[in-house]
């Protein structure tokens, strides 16, 4: 699957692509801080489900949001095998709870389409855009749309 | 160092000298005149003084001048201490803080003369200052050593003067075909002279020898020129004789005629210029140049010094003063300074926030270690044990070393206060007391930094809408002079600065009315008192009748609530008519330590603040009584107090059922009384870092802030007000609660 990869354009954007349950998603590898296995978080009251707690990174308090049950697929049992995807956004950092990490793409233009109108449940306003590689669907998280919530009350 | 960097040391120092002033006057204002503080109050306004000298603020100078002035007649008798003359001495801090601002952007700062006119009447300035000289004399009996990197080698050769001048020709002299003679003519052409021949090295005659040189000429110039002009006539014989030429006199009232001035006091003291003949080519030379010689050792001394210009300049002007009528005061102050003088270094805080982020990691994995170290099977008496135990106390010492540099009192910003007292006080004729209390308060210094914004608008407001006119006061059998009370205390982890004042109170009856009209509630709406009162901090809500520059620009309570809010605090009011109100701010202490109870609740672990625990009991059957539907108290302290089931309260858990085991912690919860937390079991006590959730998610409700533990886990420490104040009241009131913030 990396030949038809290989012969994309130099210098066209690069992502970092994740699963969640059986879906490709991706975020810009720009915003990406580190990739870190799970450990157990503190949960933390009054908190939508989909914050699962908080750990410590290196001195920091990192909140992790279970990406499955932001996207309305339904809530993980994190384990061992689970991955979290350490992103920035503005000035905050937020962990994000995926199944595994798939791959690194360098995609250009012509793979980047606009996002489809999908059905309501998987809200469509919490993708930037899709990526379309042969057969594989990915579609790149909108940080700013999942963490509303963050943003609002950011004291 | 660049002149700028100087300058940036001097501000600096003028601050913290501003706020020693300030201390200073408002003890004495408290608690009447004593030497001490007179004294340092005196020595504030002469450091400032002193360096603004240095820099030439000629504007600074003067009105600290008058100042001191004034401080002297305090400090050569307390009695003459009186609440007028502390009025204006304390208005002059204002001024005073005002001119410094002005000097440091480099505005022109505002005419102080009035003010300086009403000291001086104040304190019977005016007349001796009539006695010294007529008029401006606002710096003659202060010459401070002026600051001029650009050209401080050649400061001190002013031109024209009386010069000493000693020539003493060489034999080579002579052999060259040179002729004193012909010197001595063409220095008379430069002004008056008078010259004397020196014999004294003349042998006899038997001795003489025809090829040497004894004589010398000791030689007096009154002259216009300058001193290279003088130098000029003697280039030709340069190291053919020795020759040295002293200014005796230099024309006043020029700025380097002080190091001038200087430098011959420092002759004078160090015996002459003999000592330094090292600098002179030939030692047996009397030095040619010497002066040079000596004008450059003290430039670089003073650039090398130049950090403390203040202190260079005011100790000498502190041997000036022991010199004139106040000697024992002088002389006292300038040896108190020198002991007083605490050693302080200024450090960008985000260097201490790297160093406490770094102590958190360190305690953490000192804890792994500890961890790691019980699993190889060492035991408590082995080496690597009893090194573990150097190193947690070595680290619990860092540790609290590391926050001691963070956490900084918040007396400086209650002192500004009395400054807005004043201010609000000047322009509303009204007249009010600031009073302190727990200003050693220890906060962190985002925090103090947070403050200043909002406790300036509730001070204003206090006075400006709470203390009435004295008149009022009268008619209503209060003191004339209203209070304003700041007080910070420690409560459950968060610091809580509280502002009373003896005024009005709120009147609700026009809040209210003015809130209808505002359109901020509806005309129908049943309001609480409470609820009425925290109208205020609904935007754009003003009562003032008319909009003052004091207040009443309808933006005060709303923005104060805002930016305490964004401290992560809540600010509450009470009041009560005719009494006063009482303001009330909770903050979170942010990267203060804790002195932390750990918990286990519903399998999460949770810290308490040991501060807010009263007491801890193992829970029994028959402890628990039931009130109403379902309201659980114990009976504790001879009191009944509501128990909160902690782990339903943060739902971790379901609600339990069984009362009858678990730990009861009798918990403090601010004014909202006490709160009964049931958990599981308490696990201990540890000091632990504060980690805010606000930093990368937000404010969760009942949370005050995270924590890791020894293992690397987070642990969420209880904001115990809030879950105490949550539970005791009902959901319609909980949220006019949050909307109080």
């Amino acid at each position: 699957m990396h030949d038809d990869l290989e012969q994309q354009n130099v210098g066209g954007e690069e992502f970092i692509a994740f699963r969640v349950g059986d879906q490709e998603f991706c975020v810009e590898i720009t915003s990406t801080r580190e990739i870190r296995g799970w450990s157990q978080a503190t949960k933390l009251p009054h908190s939508p489900d989909y914050i699962i707690g908080v750990i410590n990174l290196r001195g920091t308090i990192l909140p992790i949001m279970d990406l499955s049950a932001r996207l309305g697929m339904g809530l993980s049992q994190p384990s061992e095998r689970h991955v979290i995807i350490v992103v920035h956004l503005r000035d905050k950092t937020l962990g994000l709870l995926v199944d595994s990490v798939s791959d690194i793409l360098d995609v250009g233009p012509d793979h980047l389409r606009p996002v489809p109108e999908v059905n309501p449940s998987m809200s469509s306003e919490m993708f930037n855009r899709v990526i379309v590689i042969e057969k594989r669907i990915i579609c790149e998280i909108s940080l700013e749309a999942i963490t509303p919530e963050m943003e609002l009350q950011a004291a | 160092m660049s002149l700028d960097d100087i300058k940036e040391t001097f501000f600096a120092e003028c601050a913290d000298q501003m706020a020693e002033l300030e201390t200073g006057l408002h003890e004495i204002q408290s608690s009447g005149p004593d030497i001490d503080t007179v004294n340092a109050v005196f020595r504030a306004v002469h450091s400032i003084k002193g360096g603004a000298g240095a820099f030439g603020f000629a504007a600074l100078v003067s009105f600290a001048h008058v100042f001191e002035n004034a401080l002297d007649v305090i400090r050569n008798d307390l009695n003459q201490v009186n609440e007028d003359r502390m009025d204006l001495l304390l208005r002059s801090v204002d001024v005073l803080s005002d001119v410094i601002e002005a000097e440091r952007t480099g505005s022109e700062p505002d005419d102080t003369s009035g003010l300086a006119n009403d000291l001086e009447t104040a304190f019977g300035l005016a007349e001796a200052a009539e006695d010294a000289d007529d008029g401006d004399d606002a710096l003659a009996d202060f010459a401070p050593v002026m600051i001029d990197l650009a050209d401080l080698g050649v400061a001190g050769t002013p031109a024209g003067g009386s010069f000493h001048i000693s020539f003493a020709p060489h034999a080579s002299l002579y052999l060259k075909g040179h002729d004193p003679l012909r010197f001595f003519r063409e220095l008379a052409d430069l002004g008056t002279l008078s010259v004397t021949c020196d014999t004294t090295d003349l042998p006899k005659l038997s001795e003489l020898s025809p090829d040497e040189s004894y004589l010398k000429w000791q030689i007096d110039l009154e002259t216009e020129s300058a001193r290279e002009d003088i130098e000029a006539i003697f280039d030709w014989v340069d190291g053919e004789c020795a020759l040295s030429i002293e200014e005796t006199g230099a024309p006043a009232a020029d700025d380097g005629a002080s190091l001038d001035a200087f430098l011959q006091s420092l002759d004078e003291s160090d015996g002459g210029i003999a000592d330094i003949d090292d600098f002179g080519r030939d030692p047996e030379m009397e030095p040619a140049d010497a002066a040079n010689p000596v004008a450059d050792l003290i430039g670089s001394l003073e650039a090398a010094d130049i950090g403390a210009p203040a202190r260079q300049v005011e100790e000498q002007a502190d041997a000036g003063n022991s010199d004139d009528g106040s000697e024992d005061a002088g002389a006292r102050a300038g040896k108190k300074e020198v002991k007083k003088a605490s050693q302080t270094i200024r450090v960008e805080s985000e260097k201490v926030d790297r160093l406490i982020n770094l102590m958190g990691e360190l305690v953490i994995n000192q804890a792994m270690l500890a961890e790691r170290i019980g699993q190889a099977g060492f035991g408590n008496a082995s080496p690597a044990a009893l090194a573990l135990v150097e190193l947690q106390n070595l680290t619990r010492e860092i540790q609290s070393g590391v926050m001691a540099i963070r956490a900084q009192p918040v007396k400086p910003v209650f002192m500004r206060m009395s400054r807005i007292i004043r201010e609000v006080c000047s322009a509303t004729g009204k007249k009010a007391m600031l009073e302190l209390e727990g200003e050693h308060t220890e906060v962190d210094t985002t925090v103090i930094e947070g403050l200043i914004d909002p406790l300036t608008h509730m001070i204003r407001n206090a006075v400006d809408h709470g203390i009435e006119d004295p008149e009022k006061r009268q008619a209503k059998g209060k003191p004339t002079h209203g209070t304003v009370k700041l007080s910070a205390y420690h409560s459950s982890g968060r610091i809580v600065i509280e502002i009373k004042d003896d005024g009005a109170g709120i009147n609700r009856e026009r809040v209210l009315s003015k809130a209808i009209e505002k359109g901020i509630v509806a005309r129908d709406a049943k309001l609480s008192d409470d609820d009425i009162d925290n109208l205020i901090f609904a935007p754009g809500f003003s009562t003032a009748e008319t909009i003052t520059d004091v207040s009443g620009r309808g933006v005060g309570m709303d923005v104060v609530r805002q930016s305490i809010q964004a401290l992560g605090g809540r600010v509450n009011i009470s009041s009560e008519p005719g009494h006063g109100s009482l303001f009330s701010m909770s903050l979170p202490l942010t990267l203060a330590v804790l002195d932390g109870m750990i918990v286990k609740e519903a399998g999460q672990t949770l810290v308490l603040p040991v501060s807010a625990v009263l007491e801890t009991a193992t829970l029994k059957p028959g402890d628990v009584y039931t009130i109403g539907k379902n309201n659980r108290v114990v009976k504790m302290r001879n009191q009944l107090i509501p128990i909160i089931d902690v782990g339903r309260q943060l739902g971790f858990a379901d609600k339990r059922t069984d009362f009858t085991k678990g730990t009861i912690m009798v918990v403090e919860g601010g004014k909202n009384g006490m709160g009964a937390f049931l958990v599981d079991s308490i696990e201990g006590q540890q000091q632990v870092v504060i980690k805010s959730l606000e930093s990368n998610y937000k404010r969760v409700p009942s949370i005050a802030a995270a924590t890791i533990l020894g293992n690397g886990q987070i642990a969420l420490i209880l904001d115990c007000d809030h879950i105490v104040s949550h539970q005791a009241s009902d959901p319609d009131t909980a949220v006019i609660q949050s909307m109080a913030g």
